[in-house]
């Protein structure tokens, strides 16, 4: 049957946060790449999924396990292993030919031999034309076709594609895939496998022979599904459409809570990753659930596209609603909770007077501040106390996502202020007063 | 390809000569003419005690003015090679970085001409019998002007590296080697560059200073602009001051046109910010050379060589073989490397302590410490009085984007222009006015300097969006109101960075600024730059390092306290 190219054996990865501690990034990862597939990765962000990728690429060397290519440890970026990135990753010095030539160089190729591959790959990838210019006279598409032919050049056994058409609009986004798609099945690549890490879950289904969903914290193969449609997919089949729902089913498995808990289920701790999403969005897509046609329970899909926003970000829309207790999430399916419906009916202070109380019961970092200040006599305190309560559970970054997203909630529901300045925390002032008389 | 192409004659009519090969031709002959004279120059044999011949003639300045630029050349390629050195050492090494940093940090404090005493007679005894030592202790004051605040860019430069760049780099395998000239020192171009320009401003200021040496009781004057002009203010000759100023003009505009313009227009290439941006410098120089196909052809070999060389330094070995297996690295070197530092530190300390108890004794000291003081109030005013002169006129420029380009040409170009050269009549003046030293040297001490507020803030204010201006005259501000919500915040973060400029060439400035000789005739005013001007011209080693030590001491724990504490607070909250 298929050979392995590339096996993870419960690969590990951990960072180390800022207090020291170890933070588990991947988990005991167990994954195979076959000859002949596509597989993509789905996952939110912050699952690993990148992680993982990197650790293939040679870029990551894992803390655990093993990373084998063609049965040999990876210590380093090997041979037959090519990536795209996110960003593109030009040189943004070099001509598109040079962009291309990179890697050829780095090889040490006579300049004849290394021009005329890299004409090659240009004019396959539909760049010829462009080879003297520079990364900045082009587009964001073009950009990237210039990042899969410098990874195609190398004529790779397998190709790494990291997010690589989130930068792009979508209509751009979907001609390249066809387009690599195209060469994949006409078998004009000498390339045998590739790995897709994504966040589109349409992407994903139109893709790849199987769909990898990661969870998160840490991360891990949750689900697999294989998909064994023939390319090219009509994004319209019906086939493809139920795909898509049932990934979402998947994503949304479990009790859908924010963050980490999302398969342990039970109630969120105090030091879990909170959804980055803007209140005016939550509002906005609840008006939309409550009203035509969805009336209240929508498939996610179908919501994305009214809602215009991507996967991901509904998928963090949803977490934050149903961690609000404003919808439920039900195989793929959003439903709108009584409380959610009365959200979405009601005026200004009403529903800043049922956010404040929703946070409390269900946002324990919320409550957490809102004691402390409570408790505190002079009904201040400075944000670096709860940075620090953070720090031992998350990365810096999450850390100050995390307290960022908790403050304007806490604010929007009139629970606490804060000043930017000072970085201090305080109890609104009217109820400040009220409480002194 | 097409090689039938070959045989056809007028392949060979266009590939000759085209007509800007025949003008670049004598110039470029010239040009390598000039440069083997002067470098002959710089060697010829020389006895300590010789006196040079060295005329005021104003024909001889364009000679002087070769030599003076041949030596800022020099200086400008050991402070590139050291930047990069710098750069790739505390990049790649922890260790390295943990001392090469603050070592820079403290090389950046030092006041440049105290160098100068100290390093001359090593240069002398390394070069015995040629004018080359000489010529390399002057080379060398002006390297130390030069290289900090690049090697601080180039290194900041290869930090900031892109981390999807660097995985890009590691994918394709690039070694080392082919890493730092596909990536990193491109990357790091644009920054150098403006610190290359930065730099040479302060350069031209200080080669006046140290090309009139005086060491063990003789002073050398080395042909040069700055001899020149130290001629000239022996003999109180003001027609000589005043041709001095003409032929640094034309050098600086030289300078200009000739490598910045020029190169600054090539480098544009190299900006990262991948979208339009700021419009491209233009250069005529450039526009010349690559119109001409054999500068065309020397470049492509320079590229060819470069390339030759990546097939020498390459990996050849990729990343399943035993050779990238990772070493298990262990934390003892680490500490014992920690250890060795901490040790070469106290004894550092011990030796100093000693010093101060020995040989000039902690009365001096204190009295140092106080000179610092009147120094550090003089810088501290005198920032004051320029940023409540040049904001208004910089908001005002910055906001006329027709002015604000020349402006800033004209500025850049002040900038450039060393300010000691107009020493002189200062001292003429305040010897004919009879006015207090204490106060009116001190305006000398910014004169050189305050051009850096100015240009930051037109920059500053060039970038304030439109909009915002719009919203401003919408709810009409006006008055004092428009500045403090308003103008000021604005601008305030570009007023900053120029402000730390400023700062730091004004405790420089202030050993030339503080003690002005006219001939006979010695102005002198209280602090530690003419502390440390009185010391080098008497010869007094311990105080000249004691001097040199209190000023860093000012100059770091002011950058410390003050400046880098600004300069977050902006970072933080002021900018659009």
């Amino acid at each position: 049957m298929s050979t392995p190219i590339i096996e993870l054996k419960s690969v590990g990865k951990s960072f180390r946060s800022a207090d020291g501690s170890a933070r588990s990034i991947l988990e005991n990862v167990d994954f195979t790449l076959n000859e002949g597939e596509i597989v993509a990765l789905l996952g939110k962000s912050g699952s690993g999924k990148s992680t993982m990728l990197r650790i293939m690429a040679g870029l990551i060397a894992a803390d655990s396990g093993q990373a084998l290519y063609r049965g040999l440890p990876i210590y380093g970026p090997a041979n037959g292993i090519s990536m795209v990135f996110q960003s593109f990753a030009l040189f943004p010095w070099l001509t598109v030919q040079k962009n291309v030539e990179l890697g050829l160089e780095a090889k040490g190729l006579a300049p004849d031999e290394r021009v005329q591959r890299a004409e090659a790959a240009i004019e396959m990838i539909g760049l010829s034309g462009f080879e003297g210019a520079l990364p900045r006279e082009l587009s964001g598409g073009m950009r990237q076709r210039v990042g899969i032919a410098r990874a195609l050049v190398m004529e790779p056994e397998i190709l790494l594609m990291d997010e690589a058409f989130s930068a792009l609009d979508v209509l751009t986004g979907e001609r390249l895939r066809e387009d690599i798609l195209e060469l994949w099945e006409s078998g004009r690549i000498p390339t045998k496998a590739i790995l897709v890490v994504s966040h589109n879950i349409e992407e994903a289904v139109m893709m790849a022979d199987r769909v990898l969903v990661f969870a998160s914290d840490p991360g891990r193969v949750r689900d697999e599904l294989p998909v064994k449609l023939s390319r090219p997919r009509e994004v319209e089949s019906s086939e493809v459409r139920s795909l898509i729902d049932k990934v979402y089913g998947l994503m949304t498995a479990g009790a859908m809570r924010a963050g980490r808990s999302t398969d342990k289920g039970g109630k969120m701790g105090l030091g879990d990753r909170l959804p980055e999403v803007e209140i005016s969005r939550m509002e906005g897509t609840l008006e939309i659930l409550a009203d035509e046609p969805f009336r209240g329970r929508a498939d996610l899909p179908k919501l994305a596209e009214e809602t215009e926003l991507s996967d991901h970000e509904l998928l963090d829309v949803a977490s934050a609603l149903t961690l609000l207790g404003f919808a439920l999430l039900d195989q793929g399916d959003i439903i709108l909770t009584p409380l959610g419906a009365q959200y979405a009916q009601a005026g200004n202070p009403e529903r800043k007077m049922i956010f404040g109380r929703q946070l409390l019961e269900n946002v324990p970092l919320v409550a957490y501040i809102r004691h402390g200040l409570a408790q505190d006599p002079s009904g201040d305190l400075h944000e670096d106390l709860f940075l620090r309560l953070l720090r031992f559970t998350l990365n810096e970054a999450d850390t100050l996502s995390v307290l960022r997203v908790a403050i304007e909630w806490g604010r929007y529901g009139d629970l606490f202020e804060y000043n930017f300045n000072t970085g201090i925390l305080n109890m609104p002032k009217d109820e400040e007063t009220s409480a002194e008389r | 390809m097409s090689e039938h192409k070959q045989f056809f004659p007028r392949q060979i009519v266009e590939t000759g000569w085209n007509r800007w090969d025949w003008a670049l031709l004598p110039m470029i002959l010239a040009i390598l003419v000039l440069l083997a004279y002067g470098g002959e120059q710089m060697v010829r044999p020389y006895q300590l005690g010789e006196t040079l011949p060295l005329s005021l003639a104003p024909e001889y300045l364009p000679y002087y003015l070769l030599r003076t630029t041949l030596r800022m050349f020099i200086a400008l390629g050991a402070s590139i090679v050291f930047s990069c050195i710098f750069a790739v050492l505390a990049t790649k090494y922890r260790a390295a970085e943990k001392i090469l940093l603050p070592m820079l940090d403290i090389l950046q404090s030092i006041p440049i001409l105290g160098f100068l005493s100290i390093t001359v007679t090593a240069f002398i005894a390394l070069f015995p019998g040629s004018l080359l030592g000489v010529e390399c202790a002057a080379i060398f004051a002006i390297f130390t002007s030069q290289a900090w605040n690049m090697a601080f860019s180039a290194y900041q430069g290869f930090r900031s590296v892109p981390a999807e760049l660097k995985e890009a780099a590691s994918v394709f395998k690039l070694s080392a080697w082919q890493r730092f000239w596909r990536l990193e020192l491109p990357f790091a171009t644009p920054g150098l560059l403006w610190n290359m320009m930065m730099s040479m401003s302060g350069g031209w200021f200080f080669v006046v200073a140290s090309e009139a040496i005086s060491v063990s009781n003789q002073s050398i004057k080395l042909p040069g602009i700055g001899s020149y002009i130290a001629l000239a203010i022996e003999q109180r000759n003001l027609h000589a001051i005043g041709w001095a100023i003409c032929a640094m003009l034309i050098g600086v505009i030289l300078y200009d046109q000739l490598f910045f313009r020029p190169l600054l227009a090539w480098a544009d290439k190299f900006r990262f910010e991948e979208s339009g941006g700021e419009t491209a410098q233009n250069s005529w120089l450039l526009n010349w050379l690559r119109n001409t196909e054999r500068t065309q052809e020397i470049a492509l070999a320079a590229g060819r060589l470069l390339e030759r060389s990546f097939l020498l330094f390459r990996l050849n070995f990729d990343g399943t073989s035993i050779r990238a297996q990772p070493r298990t690295s262990s934390a003892t070197p680490a500490r014992v490397w920690d250890a060795v530092v901490a040790a070469v530190v106290f004894y550092a300390l011990w030796v100093l302590v000693h010093f101060i108890h020995s040989e000039v004794g902690l009365s001096e000291v204190v009295r140092v410490f106080v000179l610092g003081f009147y120094t550090m109030t003089r810088v501290i005013v005198l920032i004051f009085l320029a940023a409540l002169i040049w904001i208004p006129v910089g908001v005002w420029l910055g906001m006329n984007p027709r002015l604000a380009g020349r402006a800033q040409a004209v500025i850049q170009f002040l900038a450039a222009f060393p300010a000691n050269l107009t020493f002189p009549v200062a001292v003429f003046l305040l010897v004919r006015f009879s006015l207090n030293p204490d106060i009116w040297l001190s305006p000398l001490m910014i004169l050189g300097t305050q051009w850096y507020i100015l240009f930051n803030v037109i920059a500053g204010a060039s970038t304030i969006p439109t909009e915002l201006h719009y919203a401003a005259q919408n709810f009409g501000l006006r008055g004092r109101l428009k500045w403090r919500r308003y103008l000021l915040p604005a601008i305030f973060p570009s007023f900053v960075t120029g402000a730390i400029t400023a700062s730091g060439g004004s405790w420089n400035a202030s050993i030339v600024a503080e003690y002005v000789t006219w001939g006979n005739t010695t102005l002198k005013a209280h602090g530690i730059g003419s502390y440390i001007a009185e010391m080098t011209a008497a010869g007094d080693f311990p105080r000249i390092a004691l001097g040199i030590g209190v000023m860093c001491v000012f100059v770091m724990g002011f950058n410390h306290f003050v400046w880098r504490r600004l300069y977050r607070l902006t970072e933080n909250r002021l900018h659009f």
